[in-house]
């Protein structure tokens, strides 16, 4: 059999990045919401913002070592599997990239020492400074790689020259068409993934009985922010939507199942597109809805699967389901905020009952609706790597199939080990559940305070 | 000379000052792993990773900044080095990936926490050895076509590289024994000297043969050093790395606390110093130079303003972190 190197590089890509993405979208939120214990427990002197902040520290250094040791292996895969494409747009990518590492790796790396092992070392004051700078770090670097992403999307401020790509603007291509509601949509998904995970947590504690009030304070706060960001994110998806119809109108039609653009559009709520027949089966469908949505006009055009030459179709099939599943996520975490608030406010949140055990299984949702919505956007520019510029077919470098099967291979059993190894770690950790600290001990995982930890658990135990 | 000329050979430096603090800072912590084996002692393995916890990540990211600068300045020279070297440094990441987790796991895995021992030495070594088979890869020479990497997948591997990548794990520990030496106490702190004296040795042999081999090799590198009169500008290299080693030697009988791990910086440097004239002013040998691959000029300017503006405040704020984890780490004592 004759293996694709293509191929080969293109699940490499989406295996890696997958895996990846699930520690940012976890550690941008959960920073902040470090941050905010650490800066709450200085203003309120309250120790049971303490309890939580060091709690939450513990499962953010596991999660941040993995997204830390997962982003390097992206870096050197551009030049490992896609030096085609390095060579043709390094120009232009590449800063945003530099930027990256000078504007936030450096910062969160340096700082997240001062946050895990500095407590004690320097005052309380800049502690705080550290959480915030960390904090601050990831969120920076989303910035520049969401741009260099948007401008694989929708590139601009560049000019081609014997096939490279050389910059003739710098704020157009920092700033490119799709950037900021693009930014916007990730920040927010992340912050919404951390509040779900955060939600689920204290609502598993507080049925248990354990860690009481620091399980009503995650509860509570996690459903403030949700109540806010999921319907913003919403809103936030519906105009980068649009703006996708503008730049790539062939994504669009593909993720709403729309071949004949010479129709009004309806709302597909479900079917399966069939990309050789050029049709949707078993389609449920609200009429003109999509028209209504898109061009906001109940009569409005645009363009279908079917204005583009079958190469230039992303594969329809995949993003169709990736974007339900994003859009359907999304909307069931709108209504489980406003839900959990509304009985906040009639006084009944905290009550056993279906709710409060619902809320227990929430975490995953955030991760599966950002996987969700990675899958749809990249896959979407398919067959483009850059939209526009350079097939993904074109892109690859001069390797072998045999080594890309070798490096995925690799890849796949290393993973499987660390990250398996770092999720059965976490869950450790939120059994575990916040502990009093000590306060002459930091971090309980560092190895004096293990004994002393022993010592509070059999106290604990024997309560 | 115009921009043409010096924006190159700017990036040049600069990405030369990324890799050099990269191998000293990674090198000392990934050296701490390469020693785990050396000691069976639960708490001195304790204290050695906690001698390097808060540093390791900041470290790391020079790495970064090194792979990302030759992505951004020399974007030619990355479409080559990748695929070139594919496997080393396929190797080296994930070696890279098993030690780093290693860091947070192994403290939350105990009492089982075997495996991650083995994770954090067998990663550190191997990533150790990997970045040696880069080096040895690079400097026997890129087959390159029009541009491209046109050579076979298993191009790098030569008897010339592996002997890199054992120097480099070699030099690697003496940087994390020196390291020791330095920032622990207790048993600990004997233990290291006596493993750094016998380390010193190893690494003066690598030294001295990778220094015989290449010009033995490559006329061009034998021309460099030993036509005149190059042979008398460029000997003070030779002369001061003897004097850096007689300098960790020495500091090393007399129980000096940091003497013997600067003097293992100076060697470090001077062998990259060596390394870079013998092969300036390519950057793929034997064919593509620093000028043949360099990126955009205009890109090269607006990452240099980001460099110059935003590398004295990383400096500064590394500084400060090494300053917040002064001291000797004892046995039995984490950071708190």
């Amino acid at each position: 059999m004759d293996l694709d190197p293509v191929i080969l590089a293109r699940m490499q890509f989406a295996f890696t990045i997958v895996f990846h993405i699930v520690f940012p979208a976890f550690t941008i939120g959960l920073s902040a919401w470090i941050a905010t214990l650490i800066g709450l427990t200085l203003w309120t002197k309250n120790p049971h913002y303490e309890n939580l902040a060091a709690f939450w520290t513990k499962i953010f250094a596991v999660s941040f070592a993995m997204g830390v040791v997962s982003g390097i292996v992206l870096t050197y895969q551009f030049g490992t599997n896609w030096s085609v494409f390095s060579r043709m747009v390094g120009n232009v990518i590449g800063p945003l990239i530099g930027y990256e590492v000078l504007t936030a790796f450096f910062l969160e790396a340096s700082f997240l020492g001062i946050l895990l092992f500095g407590r004690g070392r320097v005052p309380p004051g800049l502690h705080f400074f550290a959480a915030v700078l960390v904090a601050v770090g990831t969120a920076i670097s989303a910035f520049w790689i969401l741009s260099a992403n948007s401008w694989m999307q929708a590139p601009a401020g560049f000019e081609m020259r014997d096939g490279v790509a050389y910059p003739t603007d710098w704020l157009a291509i920092i700033f490119n068409p799709t950037f900021p509601l693009r930014l916007a949509h990730m920040l927010i998904a992340a912050y919404v993934t951390t509040g779900f995970v955060v939600l689920a947590i204290g609502a598993r504690y507080w049925l248990q009985g354990k860690h009481v009030r620091e399980a009503e304070t995650m509860v509570k706060m996690a459903l403030g922010i949700l109540v806010v960001l999921t319907p913003l994110q919403i809103l936030v998806g519906d105009f980068h939507g649009l703006k996708a119809l503008e730049y790539q109108p062939a994504k669009v039609a593909g993720l709403e199942g729309h071949w004949d653009g010479a129709e009004p559009a309806p709302l597909v709520l479900f079917a399966l597109p069939d990309a050789s027949a050029e049709a949707n089966r078993f389609e449920l469908a609200i009429p003109h809805l999509g028209s209504l949505i898109l061009t906001h006009d109940w009569n409005g055009l645009y363009d279908g699967l079917k204005s583009f030459a079958p190469e230039d179709r992303p594969p329809v099939l995949p993003i169709f389901l990736s974007f339900r599943i994003m859009v359907g996520i999304g909307f069931l975490m709108a209504g489980i905020a406003l839900w959990g608030v509304l009985a906040w406010a009639r006084g009944r949140l905290f009550e056993t009952g279906w709710f409060m055990s619902f809320l227990t299984y929430v975490w995953p949702l955030g991760f599966l609706a950002v996987i969700a919505g990675w899958v749809t956007t990249e896959m979407g520019r398919q067959p483009w790597v850059v939209t526009g510029l350079l097939r993904t077919e074109d892109a690859i470098s001069p390797v072998t199939a045999s080594e890309m099967l070798t490096s995925l291979i690799l890849f796949v059993l290393v993973y499987a080990v660390v990250f398996a190894s770092g999720l059965y770690f976490i869950n450790r950790l939120l059994l575990k559940g916040p502990m009093r600290p000590i306060r002459e001990h930091g971090l309980a995982n560092r190895p004096i305070t293990g004994a002393s930890e022993t010592g509070r658990i059999a106290i604990a135990s024997g309560e | 000379m115009g921009m043409e000329f010096w924006l190159p050979a700017i990036w040049a430096a600069v990405i030369g000052v990324a890799v050099s603090l990269y191998v000293i800072l990674d090198g000392f912590d990934l050296g701490i792993g390469i020693l785990f084996p050396f000691t069976k002692d639960e708490s001195e393995r304790d204290q050695m990773m906690n001698s390097v916890a808060p540093f390791w990540d900041g470290n790391e990211t020079w790495l970064i900044l090194g792979g990302g600068g030759l992505f951004v300045a020399f974007p030619a020279a990355y479409a080559v080095i990748m695929p070139a070297l594919y496997l080393p440094v396929l190797l080296m990441l994930l070696a890279l990936v098993f030690r780093g987790v290693a860091f947070e796991f192994r403290w939350i895995a105990k009492p089982d926490h075997r495996f991650w021992d083995a994770a954090f030495a067998g990663g550190s070594a191997l990533a150790a050895f990997s970045q040696g088979l880069i080096l040895g890869g690079l400097l026997d020479g890129i087959t390159v076509t029009d541009g491209r990497f046109s050579g076979g997948p298993l191009d790098w591997l030569s008897p010339f590289s592996i002997l890199c990548g054992c120097a480099m794990v070699a030099g690697y520990a003496l940087l994390g024994a020196t390291w020791l030496n330095m920032r622990v106490a207790g048993h600990l702190e004997a233990k290291a000297r006596g493993w750094a004296k016998g380390l010193l040795v190893a690494v003066l042999v690598f030294m001295v043969a990778v220094s015989l081999w290449t010009p033995l090799l490559y006329e061009r590198i034998a021309e460099r050093w030993f036509t005149l009169p190059n042979l008398f500008y460029l000997a003070p290299v030779p002369i001061l790395t003897l004097l850096c080693a007689l300098m960790v030697w020495t500091g090393l009988e007399k129980d000096q606390p940091a003497s013997p791990f600067v003097g293992t910086v100076g060697m470090f440097l001077l062998g990259f110093a060596g390394l870079a004239i013998s092969n300036f002013p390519y950057l793929v040998p034997p064919s593509l130079t620093v000028w043949d691959t360099a990126g955009a000029p205009e890109s090269q300017v607006f990452m240099l303003i980001g460099v110059v503006a935003l590398l004295p405040l990383i400096l500064a704020y590394t500084a400060f972190m090494y300053w917040t984890f002064r001291g000797r780490v004892r046995a039995g004592e984490g950071y708190h």
